[in-house]
This record gives C-alpha cells, sequence and structure tokens, in this order.
C-alpha cells in the first residue's frame, strides 16, 4: 500500500525550512523516537529508494512524529469531507500549473472547502502541521502565482464557493466569493444596467483579481481592483477571520484604522486567503462607440494619448497595437490595416457625449500625422473593428505555430513610453526574436510577447533577459517592473531593484507578523531574506 | 409607411442555471432559480428597436404571456427601447400547460386587435425548445412567415429577409403584414442601461388574461415524464488490441 506523493510532503516541506534544498534525496528523521534504520529501512522499501542520506533533526513536536501525512489528509478530510480532499496525480497537476510559461510545482494536496469557516480549520490544520499553504481561485494568472515550490496543500476556494452573496444595485456594490468570474458577475447583472469593468482578459476569479490587483483595459476610466474594491474578507494563515474594512462594512470611503484592504489587494496570496470580496459596480454606459487609427510612429501615438486625456476626454479604452502587431492580426484575422501603430479606442458615455468626445479625438488624431479613422456604434460593428485587438494574443502565437509566449508587463509614465518602447524594439531586433506590443496606452501599461520555442532553453533565456531588461528600464524611467500581472516568483529580484533593501524589509516585517511560518504561499513576491 | 411591431418574448429559466428536475419529474425546479428574456426574444426585441431607429417602424409593443414576475420581462423590452407593453396574465402553475398554440392564439388575437405590421418573435424558447409559435401564428393570422431570419429589410413591395437554413442562407421576400422570427445571428442586443431602465418604469403596461380574448385554455400536450440524461458509465480498460476487438463484437460492433 504505497500512499503516493502524501510520505513525501512533510519531508520536503520541513527540509526546505531547515534550509535543505527541496531536490536533495535526503530523509530528516525524528531522532529518539524511532530507530533510524528501521524508520529508513521501511521508507526506502515503501519509495524505492536508491540512495538516502539521512539525517538527525531536532526531535519535533508529538503532532510531527505521530503525522505521516496521512494524518494531515485525514484531518483536512474531517473539515472540509473526504470527497473534497485530492492527492490525485491530475488533480495536483493542474493545481500548480497558472497560464503563464513557467512551469509550475504541483502542490501534494489540494482541498476544496466549501465556506470560510472551512478555510480557516483547513489554515489551522496546516499552520499546525507547518505545511505550505497556497490559495487557487481560476489559476489563469501569468506569473506562476500559484506554483507550489515548496510542496503543500493548495486551498481551491472557487470550486465550492461560488455565489454572489449580495448585489446592491442602489449602492453599486457587490459582495462575491472566489468561485465567482468577472464574467459571471457581469451575466448576472446584465439585465439591471449595471457591470463589473475591470477586464483583464482572462475571465478571472474576482477574488483572484483582488490577489493579483489585477486590472485591464478599462482601467483608464474604471479604475483597477485597486480602485473598486470596498471590503475584503481574508483568512490568515493562523485561521483567524478578519474584514479588512470592517464586518460588513461596504462605504464608498472611510478614514477608519490602517488600510487593510489595500495591504492586502495584490499581496498574491502571501499574506492570507481571500474568502470574499466586496466590489464596486458601475452603470453600463448609455451609448458605446469603437474607433481605430493608424499613426507613422508610437511617438505620434503616445502624443495624441497624452493630449486626449490633457482635453479631460474620458476615454474608456486605448489600447496601442505595434506595427508588429498589426501585422500578425493581418494574418491572423484576415483584415488589411497598414502594417504602422494603431490605437484602438472605446467612447462611454450618452450618446450626444459620445459623439463630442469621438469629434475630439478624431482631431487630435488628425494633428499628430493620423491615418484614416474608423469608427463604429452598433454592437457587431464595434465587435469586428475592435477583432484585432481580442485575438492579439492568439494572433500573436500564430506567427510561429508551436511557440510559447513569454508576455511582459511593465508601467511607466506616459510620457516616459516611447522611449521604453523603442529601447525595447532594439534590444528584441539585436537579440533576434519576435515582440509584438500591445498597451493599454492610457495607463502607461504595456505588454511585449516575447515568442520562444519550449524546446529551446537558449531561447526562453534571451527573452528572460530581454524581459528583466525592460523592467529595469521601466524602474530607471520612475516605473513599475509589473503593472498589472503581479510578481509571482518571476520578477522577485526587481522587486528588490523597485523598492530597494529597507521597501523590501519593511514588506518580510509586516508578512512575518502576519505569517510568522512562512506558510502562506511561499516563495513568491520577495524572498525570505 | 412606418410600421407597427408587435414583440413576443418570454420569461425562461436564465441559460446559464443548472437545470434540475423536479422530484416528480413533470418538470423542473424554477423556484428560486434566476429567471431572465429568452434570449432569442432579446435578439427580437432588438431588431425592432433597430427598426425603429432606422424610422422603419414607429411603434413597438412588447407582449408576453406568463406569471407576474413576467413583469421584469417586459420592464427588460421597454427598456431596450420598445414603446409600450401587454402582459398576459397566466398564473404560475399553470404555465406548463400553456403551450405554443394558446400563445399563437393570443399573439394572433393581439395582432389583429392593433393592427400591427410585423410579429416579431424569437426563433424557439430555450426552455421548451419549441420552435413553433412563429409557425403558428403565421397560419392562424394566413399572414407569410420569415422565420430564422439573420437578415430583414425594407423593401417596397414588403420584406426582404435573409434566412439561415441547413444548406446556407436563403433570400425571400414577403409582403406585410407578415411573422418574422430572430435566429441568433440576427444581430447582437444592447444591454439595458440605468437611465433606460428608470424611463421604462413610467411606460405603459396593459394586463389583461387569455380569456379577455376568447383565448381557451385547455392543454392540448401532456407532459408524461421528465428525465435527466442517463448517467455516464466509466470507460472499461481493455488489455490489449485482440481484447479490444473481442468487446467490440461482444457489443454488436463489428460484423466480422
Amino acid at each position: 500500500a504505497v500512499m503516493r506523493g502524501v510520505p513525501q510532503l512533510l519531508s520536503r516541506a520541513r527540509l526546505v525550512r531547515a534550509g535543505f534544498s527541496a531536490s536533495e534525496p535526503v530523509l530528516a528523521v525524528q531522532a529518539g523516537i524511532l530507530q533510524p534504520d528501521k524508520f529508513t529501512q521501511t521508507f526506502v522499501q515503501i519509495r524505492g529508494l536508491k540512495s538516502s542520506k539521512v539525517i538527525y533533526q531536532a526531535p519535533l513536536t508529538a503532532v510531527d512524529i505521530a503525522d505521516s501525512g496521512k494524518q494531515l489528509k485525514q484531518e483536512l478530510e474531517a473539515i472540509v469531507g473526504p470527497g473534497n480532499v485530492s492527492s490525485g496525480e491530475s488533480v495536483v497537476l493542474q493545481h500548480g500549473q497558472d497560464e503563464g510559461p513557467h512551469p509550475g510545482k504541483s502542490p501534494d494536496i489540494v482541498v476544496f472547502p466549501s465556506s470560510t469557516g472551512e478555510v480557516s480549520e483547513v489554515c489551522k490544520i496546516c499552520t499546525r502541521h507547518n505545511v505550505p499553504i497556497i490559495p487557487y481561485g481560476t489559476g489563469t494568472g501569468l506569473e506562476g502565482g500559484i506554483s507550489a515550490v515548496e510542496g503543500g496543500v493548495c486551498v481551491n476556494v472557487s470550486k465550492n464557493m461560488n455565489k454572489i452573496l449580495q448585489i446592491h444595485q442602489e449602492d453599486f456594490s457587490a459582495v462575491v466569493q472566489p468561485g465567482i468570474s468577472r464574467e459571471m458577475l457581469n451575466q448576472e447583472m446584465r439585465a439591471d444596467g449595471l457591470w463589473f469593468p475591470v477586464d483583464p482578459g482572462a475571465d478571472a476569479s474576482v477574488c483572484g483579481m483582488c490577489a493579483t490587483g489585477a486590472s485591464g483595459t478599462n482601467a483608464v476610466r474604471y479604475g483597477t481592483m485597486k480602485e473598486n474594491c470596498l471590503n475584503l474578507e481574508v483568512v490568515l494563515a493562523d485561521g483567524r477571520i478578519i474584514h479588512t474594512a470592517g464586518i460588513g462594512s461596504r462605504p464608498k470611503k472611510s478614514s477608519a484604522g490602517y488600510n487593510l484592504t489595500s495591504l492586502f489587494l495584490g499581496s498574491e496570496g502571501t499574506l492570507g486567503i481571500i474568502t470574499s470580496a466586496t466590489i464596486c459596480l458601475h452603470a453600463i454606459p448609455e451609448s458605446v462607440a469603437a474607433a481605430v487609427v493608424g499613426f507613422p510612429t508610437v511617438q505620434n501615438a503616445v502624443d495624441t494619448v497624452v493630449m486626449t486625456l490633457q482635453c479631460s476626454v474620458p476615454m474608456a479604452r486605448m489600447e496601442l497595437l505595434d506595427e508588429v502587431q498589426m501585422k500578425a492580426c493581418n494574418e491572423y484575422s484576415g483584415l488589411s490595416y497598414p502594417e504602422t501603430p494603431h490605437l484602438f479606442l472605446e467612447f462611454h458615455g450618452s450618446e450626444s457625449e459620445v459623439e463630442s468626445q469621438t469629434e475630439t479625438v478624431r482631431d487630435i488624431a488628425a494633428d499628430n500625422e493620423g491615418g484614416e479613422f474608423q469608427w463604429a456604434v452598433q454592437q457587431e460593428d464595434r465587435t469586428k473593428l475592435w477583432t484585432a485587438r481580442h485575438r492579439a494574443y492568439y494572433a500573436d502565437i500564430a506567427l510561429r505555430p508551436g511557440c510559447r509566449s513569454l508576455t511582459t508587463d511593465v508601467c511607466v509614465p506616459v510620457s516616459a513610453l516611447p522611449d521604453l518602447v523603442t529601447a525595447t524594439k532594439a534590444d528584441i531586433a539585436e537579440n533576434g526574436l519576435i515582440g509584438p506590443m500591445v498597451g493599454h496606452v492610457g495607463d502607461g501599461n504595456f505588454h511585449t510577447m516575447l515568442l520562444f520555442d519550449p524546446a529551446d532553453p537558449e531561447e526562453f533565456r534571451k527573452c528572460k533577459e530581454v524581459a528583466n531588461k525592460m523592467a529595469r528600464s521601466a524602474i530607471a524611467l520612475g516605473g513599475t517592473c509589473t503593472g498589472e500581472h503581479g510578481v509571482g516568483q518571476g520578477k522577485m529580484a526587481l522587486l528588490e531593484e523597485q523598492f530597494g533593501k529597507d521597501g523590501i524589509d519593511v514588506m518580510r516585517q509586516i508578512k512575518g507578523a502576519l505569517d510568522p511560518q512562512q506558510l502562506m504561499n511561499p516563495g513568491k513576491v520577495f524572498s525570505r531574506n | 409607411m412606418a410600421l407597427k411591431v408587435l414583440v413576443g418574448c418570454k420569461r425562461v429559466i436564465d441559460y446559464a442555471v443548472k437545470i434540475r428536475i423536479k422530484p416528480d419529474k413533470l418538470g423542473v425546479v424554477t423556484e428560486g432559480v434566476k429567471h431572465s428574456m429568452n434570449p432569442f426574444d432579446e435578439i427580437a426585441v432588438e431588431e425592432a428597436v433597430r427598426l425603429k431607429e432606422r424610422k422603419l417602424a414607429k411603434e413597438i409593443i412588447v407582449v408576453t404571456c406568463g406569471p407576474p414576475q413576467a413583469a421584469e420581462t417586459i420592464r427588460t423590452a421597454l427598456a431596450m427601447g420598445a414603446d409600450r407593453g401587454i402582459h398576459v396574465e397566466i398564473p404560475l402553475d399553470q404555465m406548463d400547460t400553456f403551450q405554443p398554440l394558446h400563445v399563437s392564439k393570443v399573439l394572433a388575437k393581439l395582432a389583429e386587435k392593433e393592427k400591427v405590421d410585423i410579429v416579431m418573435l424569437g426563433k424557439l424558447a430555450i426552455d421548451d425548445d419549441s420552435n413553433q409559435t412563429a409557425q403558428m401564428t403565421a397560419s392562424l393570422l394566413d399572414w407569410p412567415q420569415g422565420v430564422f431570419a439573420s437578415k430583414i429589410d425594407k423593401t417596397d413591395a414588403g420584406l426582404e429577409i435573409i434566412r439561415e437554413v441547413d444548406g446556407g442562407l436563403e433570400t425571400i421576400r414577403t409582403t406585410l403584414p407578415a411573422v418574422l422570427s430572430a435566429d441568433l445571428r440576427l444581430n447582437e442586443p444592447r444591454y439595458a442601461t440605468l437611465p433606460n431602465i428608470m424611463k421604462a418604469k413610467k411606460k405603459k403596461v396593459v394586463k389583461m388574461t387569455p380569456a379577455d380574448l376568447g383565448v381557451d385554455m385547455a392543454p392540448r400536450i401532456q407532459i408524461v415524464s421528465v428525465e435527466d440524461p442517463p448517467v455516464r458509465e466509466a470507460g472499461q480498460t481493455v488489455a490489449d488490441v485482440d481484447d479490444l476487438v473481442a468487446k467490440l463484437k461482444e457489443k454488436g460492433f463489428s460484423s466480422a
């Protein structure tokens, strides 16, 4: 009777804690309780290990000793039910891999709690067993945020906790559980004239979007998650349940206490598990118009954007697609745009407002050498017009069939954008890579899809280098190494550069206060020391 | 020349809801379940509103046959741009026996009463999937029908309609008045916005019963049972190709 995966759980996690590499075939043995030889023998027989270095560790607690992973599983099953605990191969595999290019590490166990109370008990159990806790929403992240680098228990809070708890139409707010994605929420409200405008592209869990501080194409008008979250219910590593803005609170503003909501927004599961979010809703715009216009250079496009913002035009979407991206879109969607930088625009408001906004921007674009200004009002025509932008990612992948993309994400003050784009393009060309660019130019945030052959580690390395260089330039220009995707694992070094040692130390102190055993999503955002 | 349009819409269980069969196996659970306007009816309402925006239609009357809760459905249609509503009230417990033939009779009577030029419906309702009402209404009125419409245009003589059929697209011309039914690709319906929802509260909705229109409610169809599809069985692993072939023969899939 081989218990797959589970006996390894405690060994690996504890080893890393004790400072050993997780890949070393080392067995930690509780000294003084079992005869080391007998334990080793049995373990080696079960696991079929060829060689093992045995070390003697200081006696652990009684619980630890009685423990054998089986114990952990039983305790978890007692809380969430046996059907909601799994260490099956495909289950753990799915829960360690997000949608980014970095290979993820599988957790040892996945649990599917059905309530905040259960999440709290799960955390208490994991804390007692000293086992890492990794929160999981929809797995649509891009920076390896859910990878269980030290093994542990993945807490999938979206499968069974999937209700919209409250919708307050007159107050423009809603309370949702982690299983509610933004598209689900919008579907639910579509007949009520309300919508949740933060749109990162993927159909992500709203609570997950809070954890990563997500943003999207609408941020220039409606803000990011940070501006659209009123309150969070969070379960800490020790099982305590807190409400970051007050219990049941949902006023539009408050001066009460520390801003804990801001602390947890974007904390990427390293401080606690978000079990419900109170978010802001907005009125569906009366009228929507879309427009597309090309420019000879990125500078022209950015100048248009800056002037538009200076004229206080309340743009809903301003997307910049560079000439490489336009070529990809033409080929993929059968379009015939000129292969030059293009702005994709969306206007929201009443009919007369939208008309006047469009006029203003049309004139500004023309002043900046803008080409043909195409625009549409009808839903289907708008969808057609924006096809290029919507399918950008797939168009990029189609440029080199079989390739994957390392999607970068930096944000700089808008005025610095042309310089950064020019420098990055030069870098891409120098390294012989293909890197189409798409930018939420109204926020100074842009993405490069660096294509690489998954079978060519050298190419992937070059992509990483270009991405890192881009992030460093962004920091140097007064920006940030990640505008929307979060730090995850890949940008930890860059975070240090951006904040300096003292800044990161403060983050470490806060984490140390809330998660002294370093169990919450270890290996992310910043290193232990 | 501007046309009067009667649009039918139905309150159905929301398409995103997981359907559950009632314990008595005579229907599905509707209590406490989210309902919304039949998606094809949204398309029909949207098309009518666009006809009005193109100045081809002058008035849009939306009608629903449903329980008191269906008043919400009418409000949504009014918020999308319909001018006034008619709510033919059917008690909630009689909804299952109120069938397409009854609806067709109601619509036919209203079409004549209101002297409309176009009766516009969704091609089918997503709860019963009947796809009968438009056709039967046309037959009762003895009007031409343009069903599964994916494009509607006005001509001097009447309407030109492109229909989605199995082999592709069929273009037909009809005189007016006519009955049309909306297919999926006719348009993308607009969302009801808050200002329009507020305006819709002030639009007139008249209530009546089928009896007021002289329509008898006796059901012609009896639902015998409603069942879940069979639960998917686990597959069988076969040891090798011979085993596979033997199993295929055993199950009668091989003539050899």
